[in-house]
């Protein structure tokens, strides 16, 4: 068994008549990256201001490396760093001032917190917009001048909240690529996020949350295999042709189609037992066996299940867009 | 944001260079209470540099109290401006000052909203540190707004029996209450939601307690249902207090009532102000 990072216990915060989390037991080893996946109003966030000491649990139970949330407090925020869903610096402030201003608050003389500035600055690709107020930076620049500030005191766990929610592409691998090297050096990880694809990406562990309780946990090879490794969505050039392709796909896959409110467009799951290149090879065959039986196909994608699949298939039903 | 777009492709983390910040270093003992309130004070500073405009309410607000007052009361109140004068300045630099506090509020009320707020709240520091910085901040600009009104009185014909060392003995006795009093604004910039009922609050509170005091008239030309108010009403404690001062004539009873109430509202509001801070 390896040393927790975080562990929780019937972990509950209540607002008014909601339930934000409700019941959560967590257990995050040190040394990973750890992804909290859920939508909009699962808990996520709630969850992640509790483990930060933000807010008050109202039941159960958490500790972050031995150290009680509540009674330990000032332990634990020594041990950790937040970067929010929003930004989490001065935007009046420029780039440099809020890195010193960090460094000093973490306990760093003026000439030492001045370095530690530039040397961040430096690591993040920042140095040219030291000197700007944030609030003229581009979302990528933000992103990472977070990160920057998260990291000054070097903590041995990290919370990013949906680190990568409205980022451009680029800006989005950036923030990977620094998650993951940022774990390299020793700092556990947790990360909440929206998107399988990210979990699955950079996430040793996930756990799914819906409504303030887990749903699954596991690492994403058991996941995705619990859910089927993804759908293939095909495009026929003719309506009529629907019935048969429907019958055709199901026979190929032995997968229950669904029909898109489209009337050209069907859509698969693949169970790929979990692993996407047998899930491409189970598509292409079927896609094959459609050409045989002569119907048409305009266009056809290969998708890795989506979040709400996820939620299809453990939950029985999608995941649900309510404000957090 | 040409600049922006460009620093953004060009940026490729670097696991080498990432790595040397991410080497634990032996880390710094935590910084003191005095160490961790001076950095937010210079936080606050530099707010006031990036947003100079914010200095307006500080500047021009009370050089148009005074300039108002004196000219709109002076003729009918003491026969003359100048004589009027020398009985308003006082008071009318603690209504400016102790009205400007309300800003510490709408302050803490706009923070709370951003995300640094979070960043500093998860800091293992002093809980006080962060609200005193807004304070410190604070007095600076209570400074230089008892320093215009100061100076615009002695242009007008303001002349203190005090001398130099009345005048800024009044000064420091206004900014020691105007600290105090405003951790009443750091309690409702926590509690309210929005800043507009910070500001609807202050002027509630702020309205009844300037006017209603030895301000602008003395007291005994009042009604005495009203004269039980005035006379309970801490303003005018300051303002005789300050009067005092500047006259070279120190009233050490008020001089203790304005010392008194000031640890009070530090002992009531702070406590109140940092539970509301800790329960956020």
């Amino acid at each position: 068994m390896p040393d927790l990072a975080i562990q929780t216990s019937g972990l509950v915060k209540v607002f008014g008549d909601t339930r934000a989390v409700d019941g959560l037991d967590l257990a995050v080893p040190a040394g990973a990256v750890y992804g909290v996946l859920g939508p909009n109003g699962a808990g996520k966030t709630t969850a992640v201001r509790m483990l930060a000491t933000l807010l008050r649990p109202d039941g159960g139970e958490a500790t972050v490396f031995g150290h009680d949330v509540v009674r330990e407090a000032d332990a634990v925020r020594s041990r950790v760093s937040l970067t929010g869903q929003y930004a989490s610096v001065d935007e009046e402030m420029t780039g440099a001032e809020n890195l010193i201003l960090l460094g000093r608050l973490l306990g760093h003389r003026r000439p030492a917190a001045k370095e530690r500035a530039a040397q961040l600055l430096e690591a993040f690709g920042l140095t040219e917009a030291a000197g700007r107020q944030v609030k003229t930076y581009s979302g990528g620049m933000r992103r990472r001048i977070d990160i920057a500030a998260s990291i000054l005191n070097t903590p041995e766990l990290l919370f990013l909240d949906e680190p990568t929610t409205g980022l451009d592409p680029r800006s989005r691998n950036q923030v990977w690529d620094i998650v993951r090297i940022v774990v390299a050096h020793g700092t556990t990880v947790l990360l909440t996020t929206q998107y399988l694809e990210e979990a699955d990406r950079l996430a040793n562990r996930i756990a799914v949350i819906d409504q303030g309780k887990l749903i699954a946990e596991g690492t994403p090879g058991e996941l995705k295999s619990s859910v089927g490794a993804g759908a293939v969505h095909v495009r026929l050039r003719d309506p009529a042709t629907r019935p048969d392709a429907e019958r055709v796909l199901a026979e190929a896959l032995d997968a229950t189609v669904y029909l898109d409110a489209d009337p050209v467009a069907l859509t698969a799951r693949i169970t790929g037992n979990g692993r996407e290149a047998a899930a491409a090879e189970q598509a292409s065959r079927a896609l094959a066996r459609l050409a045989e039986t002569g119907i048409v196909v305009d266009d056809f994608s290969l998708g890795q299940p989506s979040l709400d699949e996820v939620f299809l298939a453990l939950t029985d039903h999608p995941a649900t867009e309510e404000a957090a | 944001m040409s600049t922006a777009t460009e620093t953004t492709t060009t940026y490729a983390p670097a696991a080498e260079i990432l790595g040397t910040v991410l080497a634990p270093g032996a880390k710094p003992p935590r910084p003191s209470a005095w160490s961790a309130s001076m950095t937010f004070g210079w936080r606050a500073m530099l707010k006031i540099k990036h947003v100079p405009e914010q200095l307006f309410d500080v500047t021009a607000f009370p050089l148009m109290m005074t300039l108002m007052f004196t000219y709109l009361f002076g003729g009918a109140l003491a026969g003359s401006p100048t004589e009027y004068l020398q009985y308003l300045l006082p008071g009318i630099m603690v209504t400016s000052v102790v009205m400007i506090t309300m800003y510490t509020g709408v302050e803490v009320n706009k923070d709370i909203e951003k995300g640094v707020f979070d960043r500093f709240r998860t800091l293992p520091i002093w809980r006080p540190s962060t609200m005193i910085g807004y304070l410190l901040g604070d007095i600076l600009r209570y400074t230089m707004a008892s320093t215009v009104i100061l100076l615009v009185g002695l242009v007008l014909g303001f002349r203190p029996q005090g001398g130099l060392a009345g005048a800024v003995g009044g000064i420091l006795l206004l900014l020691g209450f105007s600290f105090a009093f405003s951790w009443i604004w750091t309690m409702f910039g926590l509690m309210l939601r929005s800043e507009k009922s910070v500001m609807g609050i202050s002027m509630l509170v702020l309205m009844p307690l300037t006017f209603l005091s030895n301000v602008y008239v003395q007291p005994a030309t009042m009604p005495g249902w009203l004269q039980v108010f005035v006379n309970a009403n801490p303003i005018t404690h300051l303002v005789a207090s300050v009067r005092s001062l500047m006259a070279g004539t120190p009233d050490l009873g008020e001089l203790t009532w304005v010392l008194v109430a000031s640890v009070l509202l530090i002992a009531v509001f702070g406590t109140l102000t940092m539970r509301l801070y800790n329960r956020k």
